[in-house]
């Protein structure tokens, strides 16, 4: 493969890094020594193929929406059906991985940020499984949003501890489940949900996901023939999109677009679009895009998707779009419902809001591609966790 | 260049005499109390000051400087305004060393080259940003030394030899040992295995040897002022500050009255130890 970053210090170009106190780093560099050694190791790389397999219930279906190519009028859209895999989205590819890391380190506990909650239940729901004391850290404002999901991680066996610093949403749970880490480091493995945080956390989760495109080069082959022209996922922090888009980063011919959430739109400044709006700064770990004031203080970000309400990014991400590998764009709150709408009565699935704004932006790609093109969009996760959140949007009480 | 830590260090060892650091976060709870409470610590022994430079995401921090951090931020302090503190605090104390001590964001935000200019021009002595392991920090260590500024570096009870050794090659005016694995202000405090680690330490460098995270109290500073070349005291002060946010009025009187418990311990330690040891660290 040509493409062969990041570097040994974990950038990616500019990006990346290990931006932490020097209490962690000596951890960092651990995690990254035994990382090295097992992504070599074919005992542990099948170990995490079988748990894929028979506990995520993968490979996960590559789709092909008639309904919902014939109403876009425009290229052949199949979609990832990351949504069916156990617990509804792409995050459980990745807590899977980490656990089986955890446990071959002889960690006993591990522990996770969550901001919708879906991350936060993958990570319970793998500690379970393997029997790890589990605490999940929420901002005090996303466990009132998503209390559902937090009486499942609560089911779980996990403990859930309310964040009220900063702004009380996921960059303060990150902030706080490292400092849980730093306090604990002997006995716990921080289960970092996306593509962000020091390295090597972010090739960490991009392996783990990777497993999303591998399926769909060759799940394409069965319709096309061919490579697709084009794939689309969401960014929030990155990770179903990096691991769609990884396995096809030497295919030029293979256009990758990430979908940012616009918010209320990039003109009023509420919205959560780092890399279409943002600047290079350091945040949790690693250089990357940010939504921040001009002294370099983070700001709130705003989106109707908890998932994508983070005011940084991936650093492989930034590099992307600097390099103009990939392209960014963004989609406002009432266009991913829109789109949440569509899918949902004229394909039956529901899906996600995260993921509705990649079907959102699929529709006006599909139109510029035109009918001899096909789009393959990352469908990251189902959309039951967010009902409540329609419902009051549209004034009912469930 | 004249160096105002180099030689405020150099005059302690003179009279065997443990640096007291106190730290306190600019702006907290309001900016206007700030510079006063700088001259204030400086009456009352503090041999240098280190003044937190509030960000929003403190990651190494525990609650108590978070939220001296947020009380700060309230009053949108920024990096340009603490600047302008120390520019303050320096036309009528020309001798008390300054360190900036913060995380990296508003640095790059401002840029290197800028912010080191501001801060040589301002009256920083020295600068140490808590998530910039050496690894990251060639560039802004290039830009503050050209500038005549002290580039102060953490070390960790998780720093092994090799990585004491890249960080004292980096580092400047002196570097400040972690006390314990946790954030700042966290309670888990073992003297003995911090000598150990000193002892580590000084067979790498001749910096002097600065230890902080967990002393809150004038009987663990005089411990720690045994064996360290100085104390830093941040939590339990920002906490002191933090009960009278309601009456700022009364801050500088309070505070520097606990740092005068604090010299006062230290001092009769280090002299006891002094006068039994004949000045063996002396």
């Amino acid at each position: 493969m040509g493409y062969a970053l990041p570097d040994e210090g974990g950038h990616f170009g500019r990006y990346g890094g290990r931006f932490v106190s020097e209490t962690l780093m000596r951890p960092l560099l651990e995690l990254q020594e035994i990382y090295e050694r097992l992504r070599q190791d074919s005992a542990f790389q099948e170990e995490f193929s079988e748990d894929l397999r028979l506990y995520v219930g993968r490979p996960s279906p590559l789709y092909p929406a008639h309904r919902l190519t014939e109403r876009f009028a425009g290229a052949r859209i199949y979609l990832k059906r990351e949504d069916l895999n156990h617990t509804g989205a792409h995050k459980i590819n990745n807590t899977v991985g980490q656990a089986l890391l955890a446990k071959r380190m002889g960690k006993t506990r591990v522990i996770a940020e969550t901001g919708a909650g879906q991350h936060g239940v993958a990570t319970a729901t793998v500690a379970a499984r393997l029997g790890l004391e589990c605490v999940i850290y929420m901002g005090a404002e996303d466990i009132q949003r998503q209390a559902i999901n937090v009486f499942r991680m609560k089911l779980l066996g996990a403990k859930v501890v309310p964040v009220t610093s900063g702004s009380r949403t996921l960059k303060d749970a990150l902030n706080e489940a490292m400092r849980d880490w730093v306090t604990n480091i002997e006995n716990t493995f921080y289960i970092i949900g996306t593509v962000a945080g020091p390295h090597p956390y972010p090739v960490m989760v991009r392996d783990f996901q990777a497993v999303i495109g591998k399926e769909v080069r060759y799940q394409i082959m069965e319709f096309e023939g061919r490579l697709p022209d084009a794939l689309v996922a969401c960014v929030g922090g990155g990770s179903n999109a990096m691991g769609l888009f990884y396995p096809f980063l030497d295919d030029p011919a293979v256009a990758l677009f990430g979908v940012e959430a616009a918010g209320r739109g990039l003109a009023t400044g509420r919205h959560a679009a780092s890399l279409s709006a943002g600047r290079p700064g350091v945040l949790h770990g690693n250089r990357t895009y940010l939504m921040e004031t001009d002294d370099g203080q983070i700001i709130e970000t705003h989106s109707i998707s908890a998932g994508l309400d983070y005011p940084g990014v991936g650093p492989e991400h930034a590099w992307l779009k600097d390099s103009g590998r990939a392209r960014y764009v963004a989609v406002t709150d009432d266009e991913a419902l829109e789109a949440f709408h569509l899918l949902t009565r004229i394909e039956g699935i529901m899906p996600a809001l995260e993921s509705s704004h990649a079907i959102a932006y699929s529709g006006r790609l599909a139109r510029e591609l035109g009918r001899d093109a096909c789009i393959v969009v990352n469908l990251s996760g189902r959309g039951d966790k967010d009902v409540h959140t329609i419902a009051a949007r549209e004034g009912i009480t469930l | 260049m004249t160096n105002r830590l180099a030689d405020r260090f150099k005059a302690l060892k003179v009279r065997g005499r443990t640096a007291l650091i106190p730290f306190i976060t600019a702006g907290d709870p309001e900016p206007r109390i700030t510079v006063p409470l700088m001259h204030a610590l400086a009456e009352a022994g503090a041999d240098v000051i280190e003044l937190g430079v509030p960000f929003s995401d403190p990651m190494a921090d525990g609650p108590v400087i978070q939220k001296a951090s947020e009380r700060a931020l309230a009053h949108h302090m920024s990096l340009a305004g603490v600047l302008a503190m120390v520019r303050e605090f320096r036309t009528e104390d020309p001798h008390t060393p300054v360190v900036l001590m913060g995380y990296l964001n508003p640095v790059e935000a401002m840029g290197y080259d800028r912010f080191a200019a501001g801060a040589h021009e301002a009256g920083v002595d020295g600068v140490l940003t808590v998530d910039l392991p050496p690894e990251e920090g060639q560039e802004l260590v290039t830009a503050l030394r050209s500038r005549g500024i002290d580039p102060v570096f953490l070390l960790a009870p998780t720093s092994d030899a090799e990585r004491i050794r890249r960080i004292v090659q980096l580092a400047g005016g002196f570097v400040y040992y972690v006390s314990l694995r946790g954030v700042t202000g966290a309670a888990n405090f073992d003297l003995t295995e911090v000598a150990q680690k000193l002892r580590l330490i000084r067979a790498q460098t001749h910096l002097p040897v600065g230890v902080g995270f967990g002393i809150s109290s004038p009987d663990a500073a005089a411990k720690v002022a045994g064996v360290a070349d100085a104390v830093i005291v941040g939590s339990a002060l920002v906490g002191r500050i933090a009960a009278l946010a309601s009456q700022p009025d009364r801050i500088a009187t309070e505070a520097a009255t606990f740092v005068a418990q604090l010299r006062a311990a230290m001092d009769s330690a280090t002299a006891s130890a002094t006068g039994s040891t004949s000045g063996v660290r002396a």
